[in-house]
């Protein structure tokens, strides 16, 4: 599937962005991989890559910033800007940073980074599409941590009321977050329920399921925003961080580099050709 | 003032679809005839400030221009992160008004007095800060933030300011205005306390004390002119605020005096911790060493400085 082989070129880019830039969250973008591939290339959401700006396009916000690699990555591939600017992440003169921003680079539709902001800002844009009757459609993704930002819930709450049927969540719910498990440190479940209690038309997919990806993100409700409940693994496709809440933040050693290769699909060329 | 705004805001969404009326859910009933002309261009969010701004300004990056308005303390406290991350940082078009202005609502408390708010966002790249006098200004204030493009917060105070402009003026943000000349001493002033401080000139004047009163109604930026020529001029400057001493018009004009390094004598007159007491307005500042007689008495600490 065009999707799967494309989220494939997106992890390994991920870990190059990571490789030059000497660190990321990887756990986070790699998790996040398969949904942004079937956003972008699984003609999914409407965009034009040459005309960022272009009225008309749908939107998306992702609202949990850290997974930034993840987006650079679709953004680079759907063609907002040369793959090249994304081997100096974090670097003097780059325009890349750890969390995106607004205006520096094309296809970044809001300044994310600190949890808890980006619900409330789509629905501020679903609003006003509504509002100028535009078919635009805006889509979030938040992380499952991210859930226990009090302001998501207010989002949350103002959705439903606002009836925003243009309008679609997906939660990367792949358990962790910085410090442990989830449910270790705030008890979240049942996750899906409380959004439904909420008012939200939700649907409980596996998050690295193309076809069951594609399906919620295509789902509509009239009257209903949608919440998409994405079960995800943390370090999607490196067995060694898959579900690890080490990994949130960390780069592999000498001796797990080969290992994250090989299970990547990257040679040495790749991160060389990408130095020069 | 909140009806000065809200007349101007009237005409403001009568000629200008982009323009929305959110509130958190405060000062329902003077909405009344908006909502009932404009309903497409008003929200109201319910108590969830942080929300609200948020959301304004995903709205304002679709090209509409969002007034959001809600009692001032609750904005800038509650909802700094916002106003911040997506309003200074994405340079997002969205007017944030908040009432209440310093000890405004004087018996509801320190809660709901917005005493910092101004400190806290003087501070914030990107914003502009507005604090108009009287009625009249509101007026002015409200259609040149409209015009302004940009994040603004409007501090405005409630419905009892009187008016302290007897005749016509130009306002224009980040210009300062001389509300009467003097050349003993400047008396700079923010907001509707600009009124007791024109009083206390007055009061000054029957004991040949001739005070200079300045109103600087936008605290950023800040009219340095105004304040240099103040210096030149009259020597002796007190600022007067409803506002902490730490951060608002006070530390503003103490920075401009500093950089400019002529001599003058300077006191900053506002409050030194949270609010106490309650009361009416005017007893609640009286209580907090921001009346008129205090205005006064502090005027004569300045000039035995300056060695009047």
């Amino acid at each position: 599937m065009y999707t799967e082989k494309q989220a494939k070129e997106m992890r390994k880019k991920e870990f190059q962005i990571a490789y030059h830039a000497g660190g990321g969250h990887l756990g986070a973008a790699f998790s996040v991989t398969d949904i942004l591939s079937v956003l972008y290339f699984g003609d999914v959401m409407k965009y034009d890559a040459q005309r960022p700006d272009w009225a008309e396009r749908d939107r998306f916000i992702m609202s949990k910033g850290h997974a930034c690699y993840a987006l650079y990555a679709a953004l680079a591939m759907a063609g907002y800007f040369p793959e090249e600017e994304l081997w100096h992440v974090g670097k003097p003169g780059s325009k890349f940073g750890g969390h995106p921003k607004l205006y520096d680079i094309p296809g970044v539709e809001a300044s994310t980074g600190a949890l808890g902001h980006g619900l409330s800002f789509a629905i501020g844009i679903a609003y006003a599409n509504k509002v100028d009757e535009k078919s635009a459609h805006t889509y979030v993704v938040l992380g499952d941590g991210e859930c226990q930002e009090g302001s998501i819930w207010e989002g949350a709450l103002s959705a439903t009321t606002l009836e925003l049927d243009n309008l679609t969540v997906i939660i990367d719910h792949n358990k962790l977050q910085a410090m442990d498990k989830l449910e270790n440190i705030v008890r979240m479940q049942p996750l899906g329920e409380k959004w439904k209690a909420f008012g939200w038309n939700v649907l409980e997919i596996d998050g690295h399921n193309h076809n069951e990806i594609r399906n919620a993100l295509l789902a509509r409700k009239k009257g209903k925003p949608t919440l998409v409940v994405a079960h995800t693994i943390k370090g999607k496709g490196v067995s060694f961080m898959e579900g690890m809440p080490l990994w949130h933040y960390r780069m592999p050693n000498e001796q797990e580099l080969p290992i994250l290769m090989k299970e990547l699909g990257l040679v040495d060329d790749d991160l060389q050709q990408s130095e020069a | 003032m909140r009806t000065a705004y809200l007349d101007t805001l009237y005409e403001l969404a009568k000629k200008d679809k982009r323009v929305y009326a959110l509130i958190s859910d405060n000062g329902a009933i003077v909405y009344d005839k908006y909502r009932q002309d404009f309903s497409q261009q008003y929200l109201n969010m319910g108590i969830s400030e942080a929300n609200m701004l948020g959301m304004a300004a995903g709205m304002a990056s679709c090209g509409k221009i969002p007034f959001a308005y809600t009692i001032g303390a609750f904005l800038a406290y509650r909802a700094f992160e916002f106003i911040r991350n997506d309003i200074c940082l994405q340079k997002q078009n969205v007017k944030i008004v908040g009432t209440g202005a310093g000890e405004v609502y004087s018996a509801l408390g320190p809660t709901h007095h917005a005493t910092e708010d101004m400190g806290g966002l003087r501070a914030m790249p990107n914003l502009t800060l507005v604090c108009p006098a009287s009625p009249m200004e509101v007026k002015k204030a409200t259609l040149a933030v409209y015009k302004h493009q940009g994040p603004v917060y409007l501090r405005l105070g409630t419905n009892r300011e009187p008016e302290i402009y007897n005749k016509d003026y130009t306002f224009t943000i980040g210009k300062g205005v001389v509300l009467r000349e003097g050349t003993d001493i400047t008396l700079i002033g923010t907001g509707s306390i600009l009124y007791d401080v024109l009083e206390a000139a007055e009061k000054l004047a029957t004991q040949g004390i001739q005070a200079r009163v300045i109103n600087i109604h936008t605290i950023k930026p800040i009219d340095q002119e105004i304040i240099k020529n103040a210096v030149e001029e009259t020597g002796a400057i007190l600022t007067v605020e409803d506002h902490s001493i730490i951060g608002g018009l006070g530390s503003a004009v103490a920075e401009v005096i500093a950089e400019y390094g002529k001599p003058a004598k300077f006191q900053r007159l506002g409050l030194k911790g949270f609010s106490e007491g309650y009361g009416s307005y005017g007893e609640v500042k009286t209580l907090n060493g921001i009346g008129i007689e205090q205005i006064v008495a502090e005027v004569s600490k300045v000039l035995f400085q300056k060695g009047c």
